[in-house]
């Protein structure tokens, strides 16, 4: 199978090893991962904030990128969702027939990384193992967006040597929300601190999640209060294996 | 702007200030985390009851689709049938002509007096004021509506306006003011609830057993059979609806349903999301008037007042499918940390956000269809499928090309946001960017993190860490270590190759 990574912007400048993981992982599963270097963006940023038609060219370069692979997998919920929901909109609004009819081919084919490797690819247990206690928040657009349901949490149970930590309203959104953050600080703060909260209630030593968005936010507030609790991506976990030395 | 006055409470400040002011109150915050916590509990298991709830979502917002598609045929179909019945129906465009219609009907009557049931349509073009500035006294019946109107107070939620307050702040505002409206508080009264419901009891007793006008919302009316339904659980609403000789009920004409047999959907859906109760106590239905029982005139005012223009917005006019239950105030994350006064309207939470700027125009409540991380609970809860994520989006792009229009843009952000579609449209400035990027970062991080910020991330970095730019990007490793000769060719000559 001809695997696409859609590494996204974000995880690109911020996060590659999240790709190296998912690489390693798929590569692992005897997969053969390809990297468009083409590739730039989802548009979200833009298309969340009211700048719709300067999404515009993200989208089209998007559809170009990636048409023709069998799968595009990102290790995002959100930008995964935005090029799943979104993308036609988008086109609808300000495109043509062409770039519509380009993005209804390659939308359907985009997984967030739980995605592909429940539905798609068939596997729960990827052979992963590590040793530690991990929290899992489910980021809003994974959960209602996607509807990834409990794939994330099939996965980690999956993973050998882990303690899984149930985390306490799972659920509510860790207030982070794009520009929200910058937009509405106050209330993103106050959300913030609940959401912490229920991660140290947890003692786990971990909290991991599909986006590296939602974890740099709640990341950022767990590492300026010291609490030493890392935050790690999904793929990482995944990735892990017995001769790693995490 | 005559509606846009009431449904935006001018000189509220926009949502973030609102915002940051009403978080400070830790005791609102503690009122508010329990009480919609509580709702939404009861209201996950009550609609876990039925087995066909996603069924009864998808047949009301079909119902409100189709009825909105063909709004004035239904809304002359309900005039027909409830002038048959002996009703009288008068059009409001706006606030202002919806308030002369009612101020002239109580006026007609000679009556300086009227009760009110709870009315989110009089609340939001502002008759209470309206009526006083006519010498005519209106009084709220609601509980939760008296201790707002006694308080000199605005409401903060749809169902439960006075959520912000607390027992001992309610008892105060008793002690203190009914006095003034009429039967007093007795001296001796205790913040307990039972205590206080039996003050108000009293206190409303006198108002309903004089009352000769009342003013009701509608809930729902039936286009059929003219009949028009009010819900509630108190008991306060049938006193309003049946002992007065006059009533006028102002209505919203997004309120229509089709059919009598309409309701069925939309009586197990209402109840069910807003108080989290299977049946709510008292469901009142009237069709015109009876000879010899309940009011002897009734008038129907059907509100306009910016729901004609909602209509016309294809994405937006779903939020006309509310029915006002108030399930999605109760499961936002961000309502829930600010209450409903920060929205600066008679609607908040996040119906509000996407209903107030389509109403009053986006460019007077601007700030509202930001006020969400959009994590779609909303959506989830809404009884009739409204996608007030979407819909939201939809509005903050109108809210920016209304800058735009306007030449308020370039603002910084919008510079910044040029910008940063230049650099993320092309993967050649992308990866300059990254090198640039990791650059800066190795001169102000300090292991792999970034502290305090200035500018526009000042708000970020004051309780967060921010983490540094990698040292490579994702597609510079790739480059490095991945792409060999052939690959490369192969990437180009498909066309793939950076640009």
């Amino acid at each position: 199978m001809r695997i696409a990574l859609f590494i996204t912007c974000f995880n690109d400048t911020m996060f590659p090893r999240t790709g190296q993981a998912v690489t390693a992982l798929l590569e692992r599963l005897g997969h053969t991962v390809e990297f468009p270097q083409g590739q730039t963006c989802c548009g979200q940023m833009h298309f969340n904030t009211g700048y719709r038609p300067e999404a515009l060219p993200m989208v089209r370069r998007f559809t170009e990128a990636f048409a023709g692979y069998d799968a595009v997998v990102a290790p995002s919920g959100s930008c995964a969702g935005m090029v799943r929901d979104h993308h036609r909109t988008v086109a609808a609004q300000y495109g043509d027939t062409a770039l519509t009819e380009a993005v209804e081919q390659v939308a359907p084919t985009v997984y967030e990384l739980s995605e592909l490797l429940v539905d798609v690819l068939g596997v729960t247990d990827v052979g992963a193992y590590f040793p530690h206690r991990v929290t899992y928040h489910p980021t809003c657009h994974s959960l209602r967006m996607l509807r990834v349901g409990d794939r994330p949490l099939r996965l980690l149970r999956a993973v050998k040597g882990i303690d899984l930590v149930e985390l306490p309203a799972a659920d509510s959104c860790c207030g982070f929300g794009g520009t929200f953050a910058l937009k509405n600080a106050d209330v993103s703060n106050a959300m913030l601190a609940d959401k912490m909260r229920h991660v140290l209630d947890t003692g786990a030593e971990f909290l991991t999640a599909g986006d590296n968005s939602c974890l740099t936010h709640i990341g950022g507030g767990l590492s300026r209060l010291r609490t030493g609790v890392g935050t790690l991506h999904l793929a990482e976990i995944l990735a892990s294996t017995e001769g790693d030395s995490r | 702007m005559s509606g846009a006055d009431n449904v935006v409470w001018l000189g509220t400040p926009a949502f973030p200030e609102a915002a940051r002011e009403a978080l400070a109150d830790t005791r609102l915050r503690a009122n508010l985390r329990r009480a919609t916590g509580t709702i939404r509990d009861k209201r996950l298991a009550v609609a876990a009851e039925l087995d066909d709830w996603e069924e009864l979502r998808e047949t009301a917002a079909t119902i409100k689709r189709r009825t909105l598609r063909h709004l004035d045929h239904h809304l002359l179909r309900l005039e027909k049938a409830v002038t048959a019945a002996g009703g009288t129906v008068h059009w409001a465009a706006d606030a202002a002509e919806a308030n002369r219609i009612v101020t002239g009907l109580v006026e007609a009557t000679g009556e300086k007096e009227v009760v009110k049931v709870k009315s989110m349509a009089t609340q939001e073009i502002g008759l209470n004021e309206a009526l006083a500035d006519a010498g005519i006294r209106a009084y709220e019946t609601d509980l939760a509506e008296l201790i707002v109107q006694l308080g000199g107070d605005r409401p903060s939620h749809i169902l439960v306006p006075a959520i912000h307050r607390g027992r001992s702040e309610i008892r105060e505002i008793f002690r203190r003011e009914m006095g003034e409206w009429g039967r007093p508080a007795p001296e001796t009264l205790t913040d307990d609830p039972r205590d206080l419901a039996e003050a108000a009891r009293l206190h409303l007793r006198e108002k309903f057993l004089r009352a000769k006008v009342a003013v009701s919302g509608a809930n729902f009316a039936a286009a059929d059979t003219g009949t028009v339904v009010v819900v509630e659980s108190e008991g306060n609403g049938r006193m309003c609806l049946t002992l007065p000789e006059t009533l006028i009920t102002v209505m919203g004409i997004e309120k229509v349903l089709p059919a009598f047999a309409d309701l069925d959907v939309f009586l197990q859906l209402l109840p069910r999301s807003s108080t989290g109760e299977r049946m709510n106590p008292y469901t009142s239905l009237w069709t015109g008037v009876t000879e010899g029982d309940g009011p002897r005139d009734f008038h129907l005012v059907l509100l306009d007042n910016g729901r004609t223009a909602t209509l016309a917005d294809e994405v937006g006019r779903q939020a006309l499918n509310c029915i006002r239950c108030s399930a999605c105030l109760n499961v936002c994350p961000v309502y829930e940390r600010t209450g409903g006064h920060a929205y600066g309207s008679v609607y908040p939470g996040p119906i509000g956000a996407v209903l107030t700027p389509q109403l009053v125009g986006v460019e007077n409540a601007a700030s509202l269809p930001f006020a969400s991380t959009l994590c779609g609970a909303c959506y989830d809860a809404c009884p009739v499928k409204i996608d007030i994520p979407e819909v939201l989006a939809h509005l903050r792009a109108e809210a920016v090309e209304a800058k735009r229009r306007d030449r308020l843009l370039p603002t910084t952000e919008a510079l910044a946001m040029k910008a940063a579609a230049a650099v993320l449209s092309s993967p050649k400035r992308l990866a300059a960017a990254q090198r640039l990027a990791a650059f800066g970062a190795r001169l102000v991080a300090r292991e792999g993190r970034i502290g305090y910020l200035p500018g526009p991330l000042a708000g970020w970095s004051a309780t967060r860490d921010a983490p540094a730019p990698a040292r490579e990007s994702m597609r510079a490793w790739w480059r490095r270590t991945r792409t060999n000769r052939r690959d490369k060719g192969r990437t180009t000559a498909k066309g793939k190759e950076a640009r």
